[in-house]
């Protein structure tokens, strides 16, 4: 999409001049204002907006924090409440940051979803879905780091527990553990590294964000039909009205943010967490933070052997497998038509992962014990066989629905059916419509 | 796929079964409870819940007078300095005159010893033991928590729906809530069967166990009020637990005021972003 050629024409002497020799305003200019996108792009599609502006957030935020922390077991919890204490508005700064951390997670896993849904990940867009992918990973190791930072309870058995996943690796795993304690247990030097990664992985992310936003301005945006631009009258400049419609999401989403922030800014944490950690005091239920629950849960279900495999492995090897499969959603699905909307069946198998990854998250949050750990042997034999059986399967076996030609005539159809309930399409009133 | 249907069916009248089962399994035997706490604390109502709600001053300085005469024999409140208590509404001579009455240690002198000295408003509250081991051997081995934070790291569990529903009310006060049904909880019988160790209280709100190592720390005008609020246990244990939520987040209303405004601004310009939106979209079809 971005293939045709540049629009742009600076208008002064100054733009000329620097057009010539380092056209970064042309490069900005090309991607996000002339920079078609499909016209029929709904709010589902604002969340890759959203979470650049909640990564600046991050590490706006983040720095700040840094510049009053202290990474030393003996002084991050008390350094920690100095901020929420002393420092000017370091209330604010903290409760953002922490709180970030969750929304970056809630955006993400709609962007996921929505990617799901309208299946955003397949060609051209493989390599898009894959630096989407390492974003998510480097995202979790970020945010487990920084958990660890306030040197709670849940922050030193988190890390204890999930450090000890490596264990389970055969020959090389205690080796890895011992690498990235920095020891034989959580201790300063493991605070110490966790410290300069969770400061260091966010600027990664950002450099895979470039990446995955070219690879999006190469291939171009998707859109809820799953069709790909065929004509100008398919797209809108990307200024003003993709702008615009991001900007309202990111309004909304901010509000809810907000809401967070100020009004219950500790409902996603642990109690625990304000507790000094103590190596000699575990606490009764050891729980990650919510956005890992369901991979928890994942973990936790595989109770048994399998061959030579023991569950230990097998439960890390379930968790690590239940992200790596992401990885290969592109050839997992075997269906010729790219959109849920036009595939019944998908859509109900979709919904149903989303409950079911909702109730894994659940799970996760329970003690391993009882009936819980058969619900959760359930609920992730579903979240692998969504993957691994009904994508492949349904994509042969399935009947889609009638693909309409092009997004306009999409858009079109939709409008002369009246748009009844979507608050988008009464805007677009026959008289003021061009 | 009528065949994949039924399986679902199926899929989902197990799970459904299952979780019926599970929640049969959480009912307990009298006796011998497995979780805790037994009973779930009751929900007060505090002058410092919803989007503007504001500490009570007088509250408050009922709750530090409670804290200095009672629980601070055992309990230290290591994150509190003394000028912070201005927010209680004390002048800054008062809080001179409070710190004054507490020594603290300083030093070395220019002789290299060590000297205690009266406090001033930036120490904070000393704590009743030199150290942590010194504050477990005192208390049959169990240190009492410090005080700093206690308001908000214990929370009894809300569970499903309540915690889905706890985000539209603005639910924050599960540790307050706690406290209050703890400090009020003492004079239950347990249960006949129930058989509690040596040495520790009954008490059916505690987190962590049927009983704990605290005694019955409050009793009713164990504490004389100036201002004519009743000496009650149950008087007592809601000030000390409004003034511990204070103590563990001092900026409250800081945060909420500033929350108000936030969203007030959020909410206008997202009004107005969106009007511009429709009127930007309004030529095309979409």
């Amino acid at each position: 999409m971005s293939g045709g050629h540049s629009t742009y024409t600076p208008k002064s002497g100054i733009g000329r001049w620097i057009d010539a020799r380092m056209p970064l305003p042309r490069l900005v200019h090309d991607s996000f204002v002339s920079y078609p996108v499909p016209r029929n792009l709904n709010y589902a599609y604002t969340f890759g907006g959203i979470l650049s502006i909640m990564l600046v957030a991050q590490i706006l935020t983040g720095v700040v924090l840094a510049m009053h922390y202290a990474a030393d077991t003996g002084l991050a919890f008390e350094s920690v409440e100095k901020i929420m204490r002393d420092v000017n508005s370091g209330w604010l700064l903290r409760y953002l940051h922490s709180n970030g951390a969750s929304m970056f997670f809630i955006a993400v896993y709609i962007h996921i979803m929505r990617g799901l849904y309208y299946g955003s990940y397949k060609a051209p867009r493989e390599l898009l879905w894959i630096l989407g992918c390492i974003i998510y990973l480097l995202m979790m190791a970020t945010g487990f780091m920084g958990y660890v930072l306030p040197w709670g309870q849940m922050s030193f058995w988190g890390a204890t527990v999930i450090t000890g996943f490596f264990t389970a690796i055969p020959l090389v795993g205690t080796w890895i553990q011992e690498l990235l304690l920095g020891g034989f247990a959580v201790d300063n030097p493991t605070l110490n590294r966790f410290f300069a990664l969770h400061y260091l992985l966010p600027f990664m992310i950002a450099g895979v964000v470039v990446l995955h936003v070219w690879a999006l301005h190469v291939v171009g945006q998707t859109n809820p039909t799953g069709i790909e631009v065929k004509s100008k009258t398919d797209t809108v400049p990307f200024t003003p009205y993709a702008t615009i419609k991001d900007a309202f999401g990111m309004i909304v989403f901010l509000a809810v943010f907000a809401y967070f922030v100020f009004y219950i800014p500790n409902y996603l944490g642990h109690p625990d967490n304000y507790i000094v950690a103590d190596s000699l005091k575990t606490p009764a239920h050891i729980v990650p933070e919510w956005y890992y629950l369901p991979f928890y849960a994942i973990l936790r279900a595989i109770t048994f052997n399998i061959g030579p495999i023991d569950s230990k492995l097998g439960g890390v090897l379930a968790m690590f497998g239940a992200i790596a499969v992401l990885f290969f959603v592109p050839w997992l699905d075997t269906s010729k038509v790219r959109s849920a909307v036009y595939r019944p069946w998908y859509k109900l198998f979709f919904w149903l992962f989303v409950a079911n990854a909702i109730f894994l998250g659940w799970l996760g949050s329970r003690p391993a014990e009882g009936v819980y750990v058969a619900l959760a042997q359930i609920s992730t034999f579903y979240y692998f066989a969504f993957f691994l059986i009904i994508m492949p399967v349904l994509g042969i076996i399935e009947t889609p629905r009638r693909l309409p030609n092009s997004i306009t005539e999409a858009v079109l159809e939709k409008n002369k059916s009246g748009g009844a309930g979507h608050p988008a399409g009464a805007t677009a009133s026959p008289e003021t419509r061009g | 796929m009528k065949k994949i249907l039924t399986g679902l069916t199926v899929f989902g009248l197990v799970t459904a079964g299952a979780l019926g089962a599970a929640l049969a399994q959480e009912e307990h035997s009298a006796a011998e409870p497995t979780h805790f706490p037994i009973h779930k604390p009751t929900q007060e109502s505090w002058s410092f819940s919803g989007p503007f709600g504001t500490y009570d001053k007088a509250q408050l300085q009922r709750g530090l007078k409670v804290y200095k005469e009672v629980c601070s024999a055992c309990h230290s409140m290591d994150l509190v300095a003394f000028r912070t208590l201005e927010d209680l509404g004390y002048t800054e001579a008062q809080v001179k005159a409070l710190a004054a009455e507490y020594e603290v240690e300083d030093g070395p002198n220019a002789d290299g010893e060590m000297f205690t000295r009266k406090a001033t408003p930036n120490d904070h509250f000393p704590a009743p033991f030199p150290n942590h081991a010194a504050a477990a051997a005192a208390n049959n081995g169990a240190a009492p928590p410090d005080f700093s934070l206690i308001a908000k790291a214990r929370s009894a569990e809300r569970g499903f729906p309540t915690f889905v529903f706890d985000i539209f009310t603005q639910y924050a006060e599960g540790g307050p809530d706690y406290i209050h049904a703890l400090l009020t909880g003492y004079d239950e019988e347990p249960p006949a069967g129930m058989e509690i160790a040596e040495g520790t209280h009954y008490n059916p709100y505690f987190i962590a166990g049927k009983s704990l190592a605290m005694a019955k720390p409050l009793s009713d005008d164990q504490v004389t009020y100036d201002d004519g609020s009743p000496q009650t246990v149950d008087q007592y244990s809601r000030d000390v637990s409004a003034f511990l939520m204070w103590a563990a987040e001092p900026h409250m209303e800081a945060r909420k005021q500033t929350g108000f405004r936030v969203m007030a601004f959020l909410l206008l310009f997202g009004a107005l972003i969106y009007l511009t939106k429709r009127r930007v979209w309004s030529n095309v079809a979409h």
